[in-house]
Order: C-alpha cells, then sequence, then structure tokens
C-alpha cells in the first residue's frame, strides 16, 4: 500500500540571478515498510524534496509552485500552517544530517524526545517522560533511565543520532524522512545506524525516505532507488535493477565512482573515476537535459529537448534520450 | 538489535549548563568578589535601618560637621544637619531598586522587541528596528530627563524613564542572537517534529540565547544605577525619598568645604556598581563557551 506519493511536485525559488526551478516535475511513491533510496550530488534537489514533503521549504524566496503530495491518500499541499504542524512529527518523522547540532543543547535528551510526544498526544509529563525513556532503549542506547537526563554534549555522535531517530518515532509515524542520517559519522557508526533503521522499519512498519549521496547506504538498506539531477529524476527502480543495470549515464557514472577496496601491489590501482564537469546551475537551465553537457553518451537530441521518464518491465524507468534510443533499437 | 558503541560507557554526571556556569564563575576571584561588595551592599541596605534607626531626614546635629566628630552622627552631617550614616544606609534601598527595575524594564522591552525581529524577519524586523533606531538616536540622558518631567518625579517614574532609554541595544543583542540561532538545526528539528512559532521563540531559542542578555542586563543594573544617580544630581528625583544620588545632588555646592557630603554617597555608588561590573565580568566568563571545560 502506498503510504507517501509525491506526485509532479515544482519547487521555485527566486534569486537574484532570476528563477531558480529547484525541483521539476518530481514523482516519488513509497510503500508501507518500504525503504525508498533517494540519490544524487549536492544541490540535486534531494534535500528540498525531504522539505516539500514536510512543508517546510522556505518561503520567500522558495515556493511549491504545483504538484501534490499525498499521505495516505490526503493531499498535503494547501494544507493549513496548523495542520501542517500537526502532520509533522506525529505522522511525517525527519532526522538531519547533523546529529551534533540538531538537539537543543540546553535540555536533557529525555526532555526533548518527550516533548515531542507532548506536541502530538495529550499525554502527562510523568507519561510522555516515560515514553521518552522507552524509546531510548528502542533505538538501543544502554542506561535508557539515566541517560535520558544527559546533555546532548555528553554523548557521541553517533548517540546523538539514536536521541535524533527516538525524537522523530517517538508519535509513531508513517513516514521517516532520513536527510543523510550518517554523513557526519565514522564508518563503524554509519553501519550501526543503519542496523537501527532497518530494525526499526522491520518491528514498526515506518516507511522511510533515504536521502544520501552514498551508494553503498543504497545498496545496503533501499528496497528502490531515485537518482536525481539538478531537480530531476533522472532513473528510478528497484535496488538489484538501478545498481546493477544502471541505464542512466549520470547513474552509471555515479557508480563508477564509488571507490573499491583494492589489494596490493599499488601499480595496478586503477584510477579514480569521476564524472566529468560540475552540476550546472539552476538558474541556468536549458532546453535540453541538464546533464548533457557532462555526458559522454550525448546525442543532438539531448540539448534540443528534454527527456520524461520512460518505464521498461518491472518499474525501471530512466529520463534519457539515449537510453530510449538504444531500448527501442534492441 | 545492534550492539552500542563503546565509547561514553562510564555515565557522565548530567551537570546543568547554570550549573556548569556556577562551576566557572565560582572559580573567578574578581567575580566572588563582586558578589561579595554587592551582597553586604544589599544587605545593609535591606537590615540597616532596623539596625541602625535614625530618620535620614531628621536634623541630629549642626550642619556639615565632619566624620568621626560626634558620636550622634559617626559619618558626620549634611548641609542641613542631618546624619550621613542614616542617609547612605537608607539611600541604597532606591538607588538599587531604580538599577534592578531599570535593568528589568531593559530587557523585558529588549528581548521582546529583539526576539521578534531576529525570529520573523522581514518587515517585522524592518518595523522594530526603526523603533530601535529612533529610541537609539535620542540622547539618552536628555530623553530621560524628559520623560521624567513630563511626569511626577518619584522613583517609579524614574526606573520606567531610565529602562525606556536604554533598552536599545538590549533589542538589538536579542535580534542579533536570535538571527544567529534561528537558523541552527535544532532549530529546524524542532520545527521538524511540529512546534509552533511561540514555542520556538521562547521554549527553542530563548534559552540559549540567555547567556549574553544575562550579562548585559546585568552590566545595565551597574548603568541604570549611575543613570538613577545623574538624574537625583540634576534634581529630577523624588526629593522625599533618600537616595545617594540625591544626597550628591544636594550637597554639591559644599563640596570644597565639606568633602564627606558628595564623597561618602560617591563611594558607595561607586562600589556597588564596581561590584555590579565584576559580576557581570564574572557571567560573561561562566557563559562562555570558550572557557568551559568538556
Amino acid at each position: 500500500m502506498t503510504v507517501l506519493k509525491v506526485e509532479n511536485i515544482v519547487v521555485d525559488f527566486a534569486t537574484r540571478r532570476g528563477n531558480a526551478r529547484v525541483l521539476d516535475h518530481v514523482n516519488l511513491e513509497v510503500n508501507e515498510g518500504e525503504i525508498l533510496g533517494i540519490v544524487g550530488e549536492s544541490g540535486c534537489g534531494k534535500s528540498m524534496t525531504a522539505l516539500s514533503i514536510m512543508g517546510l521549504v522556505p518561503s520567500p524566496p522558495g515556493q511549491l509552485t504545483s504538484g501534490s503530495i499525498y499521505l495516505e491518500g490526503r493531499d498535503l499541499v494547501g494544507l493549513s500552517k496548523d495542520e501542517m504542524r500537526d502532520i509533522r512529527g506525529n505522522e511525517i518523522g525527519m532526522i538531519f544530517q547533523e546529529p551534533m547540532s540538531s538537539l537543543n543543547p540546553v535540555f536533557t535528551v529525555g526532555e526533548q524526545i518527550a516533548e515531542s510526544v507532548r506536541l502530538h498526544e495529550n499525554a502527562s509529563p510523568r507519561a510522555a517522560w516515560d515514553r521518552a525513556v522507552e524509546m531510548l532503549r528502542a533505538v538501543g542506547i544502554p542506561e535508557a533511565e539515566a541517560r535520558a537526563k544527559s546533555y546532548p554534549h555528553q554523548l557521541s555522535g553517533g548517540m546523538r543520532q539514536r536521541v535524533m531517530i527516538a525524537i522523530a518515532l517517538a508519535c509513531n509515524p508513517r513516514v521517516l524522512i532520513a536527510d543523510e542520517p550518517t554523513t557526519a559519522l565514522d564508518t563503524t557508526v554509519q553501519a550501526q545506524i543503519f542496523d537501527l533503521l532497518e530494525d526499526l522499519q522491520k518491528s514498526r512498519g515506518t516507511a522511510i525516505v533515504l536521502i544520501t549521496h552514498d551508494m553503498g547506504a543504497v545498496a545496503q538498506l533501499a528496497d528502490r532507488v531515485a537518482v536525481m539531477y539538478a531537480g530531476r529524476i533522472v532513473e528510478t527502480g528497484t535496488v538489484e535493477e538501478v545498481l546493477t543495470k544502471p541505464r542512466h549515464p549520470y547513474t552509471a557514472g555515479l557508480i563508477a565512482c564509488v571507490p573499491h577496496l583494492q589489494p596490493d601491489p599499488p601499480e595496478v590501482r586503477e584510477p579514480l573515476l569521476e564524472i566529468p564537469g560540475v552540476v550546472p546551475s539552476l538558474t541556468e537551465l536549458g532546453e535540453g537535459c541538464a546533464f548533457a553537457p557532462r555526458c559522454n553518451r550525448a546525442l543532438p537530441e539531448c540539448t534540443r529537448r528534454q527527456p520524461v521518464l520512460k518505464a521498461e518491465s518491472g518499474g525501471h524507468a530512466t529520463a534519457c534520450w539515449a537510453v530510449e534510443a538504444e531500448l527501442e533499437n534492441v | 538489535m545492534t550492539v552500542i558503541e563503546t565509547r561514553d560507557e562510564s555515565l557522565p554526571r548530567a551537570e546543568h549548563p547554570a550549573a556548569e556556569a556556577w562551576r566557572i564563575f565560582r572559580s573567578r576571584p574578581a567575580a566572588l568578589f563582586g558578589l561579595l561588595l554587592l551582597g553586604i551592599i544589599v544587605l545593609i541596605s535591606l537590615l540597616g535601618p532596623y539596625i541602625y534607626a535614625v530618620d535620614p531626614f531628621e536634623i541630629v546635629w549642626a550642619p556639615l560637621t565632619p566624620p568621626f566628630e560626634t558620636e550622634t552622627a559617626i559619618l558626620g552631617t549634611d548641609n542641613l544637619g542631618r546624619d550621613m550614616l542614616a542617609g547612605l544606609i537608607v539611600g541604597g534601598r532606591a538607588t538599587l531598586l531604580v538599577g534592578i527595575t531599570a535593568a528589568l524594564i531593559t530587557i523585558i522591552i529588549g528581548i521582546l522587541v529583539g526576539a521578534l525581529a531576529g525570529y520573523y524577519l522581514g518587515w517585522v524586523d524592518d518595523v522594530f528596528m526603526r523603533i530601535t533606531e529612533f529610541f537609539q538616536v535620542l540622547p539618552p540622558l536628555l530623553f530621560a530627563m524628559v520623560l521624567v518631567t513630563l511626569f511626577t518625579p518619584s522613583l517609579p517614574v524614574v526606573a520606567i524613564s531610565i529602562g525606556v532609554v536604554s533598552w536599545p541595544a538590549t533589542a538589538r543583542l536579542a535580534r542579533a542572537e536570535f538571527m544567529r540561532i534561528r537558523g541552527l538545526e535544532y532549530v529546524s528539528a524542532g520545527r521538524s517534529i511540529g512546534a509552533r512559532d511561540g514555542r520556538l521563540i521562547w521554549r527553542v531559542i530563548l534559552p540559549n540565547a540567555l547567556a549574553p542578555l544575562i550579562v548585559s542586563a546585568t552590566l545595565t543594573i551597574g548603568v541604570a544605577i549611575l543613570f538613577e544617580a545623574g538624574l537625583s544630581f540634576l534634581g529630577l528625583s523624588d526629593p522625599n525619598t533618600m537616595s545617594w544620588g540625591l544626597m550628591i545632588g544636594s550637597g554639591r555646592q559644599y563640596i570644597l568645604d565639606a568633602w564627606w557630603v558628595v564623597t561618602l554617597p560617591g563611594a558607595m555608588i561607586f562600589l556597588t556598581v564596581l561590584g555590579v561590573s565584576l559580576i557581570g565580568d564574572g557571567l560573561n566568563d561562566a557563559f562562555n563557551p570558550k572557557l568551559r571545560e568538556r
């Protein structure tokens, strides 16, 4: 069952150099108990997608120009501020990139989890506190009762991210948006957080939107993946499909960029691959495909018309003229 | 369930930020001295009149008697023959009261204006900042004098006038803090769990913005005391309430013949402001994150 459905959302930002289309007809679907990965470079619109779903696009200068966001069939676009506030933290939870600065330094972590509960439920302070301790236990923090009385600065980064997850899940939301949840953490801690997210998703049935630039994280966690470039989704499909048979040259490039651990001898080291060029400025997007200037398979068509997502079997869809041509010729 | 990282195994004692600030404050001799100084002065003002029950307006001895000449008025008498010691003891009440009240008014208006301007920005900020600037460009002493003369000179009027002329600096400080903190991630995180603006302003941002504001409020007490003295000196205070400023004001003509009439209340004002400033500096250190050991 589809829990969250993002339909054709367009987000524009008014900048000094003109209008920047930060999200251009983005479509996403997340099913119950599923983990959807959104990958792409910095500035491709991953986080803006998350903010749009939360109704937190900074406005001005931002603006959700068109599109719909359905949470269990209910369109969130056009809800009043109060209605949206009620959904945030209650039906959609979010965790952020920087666990170091995402917690309020002057309150204990227990108080902060309890606050999330009390904002949405008519719970007594005592009951909210008990829930906070229970949540800390659920995210794998030992001695939860004592830990609840700790201040954020007394916890390590991994612990803080666990606390953030506890806050986001305290009201048992239908969807959890994790915006680069492990970018600021050590690799070993990253793995622990991923395990935790997977456990929680299984035990609670929460759908997770995992925003990351880490292909490895997607491979490990996600069921389906959407690849974004310059505010558009360029490829989407199941993780197996996309990672083993990437269609879009950008996806293929991203996967090729992931360094592999290589054994000795060092003389045979392959150089790290990169995608040449830089992400174009969103105010200067032309008619064609935004990736065309960096693409090694660009056709004349690519600079003239924007490709649209074309689905093939198994829900694997790609927005690329070259891929389309190739598939037609087969 | 996953295994937790091995770091942080021993539970550190949960120390409230305020407790931590007090620990640092306590370690500064100057700050403790200031606290002691102000403590003694407050104690004298509160309890002194009961122990040394002499009416400061009563004529007790020959005018302008120097200190230590008569046991009736151990610190001498002023130009009307009133007991200096009684004046110094009672006068502290008015001075401290005006200082603290004015500082409270300053901090309340300052935080209110600064918080709204710094949080909402846009036109709210524009409106509040133009108002702030209007108050800021007026010469404060002159402005306060006008306010006091418009109404009857009494302690509440003096306190309010001082508060009304000194809030702009606090408002700007509060605004700057709010602008800085509103962009931090824990404010976004607060928003993402569905907190409303009021909650974000007063419960999330304000507690984090409080440290510099407390320091500024403390220092404002010192400034307000000097202000009160200045207004009293100019005769713009309640002539029926003894205050150090009033003592200086009424004795100023005799300064060449009778040094004590002006010097003694002047010294009290100096010591009070010194105490307040030392406490303010101590608080500044105590709240400075760079001086905290983690």
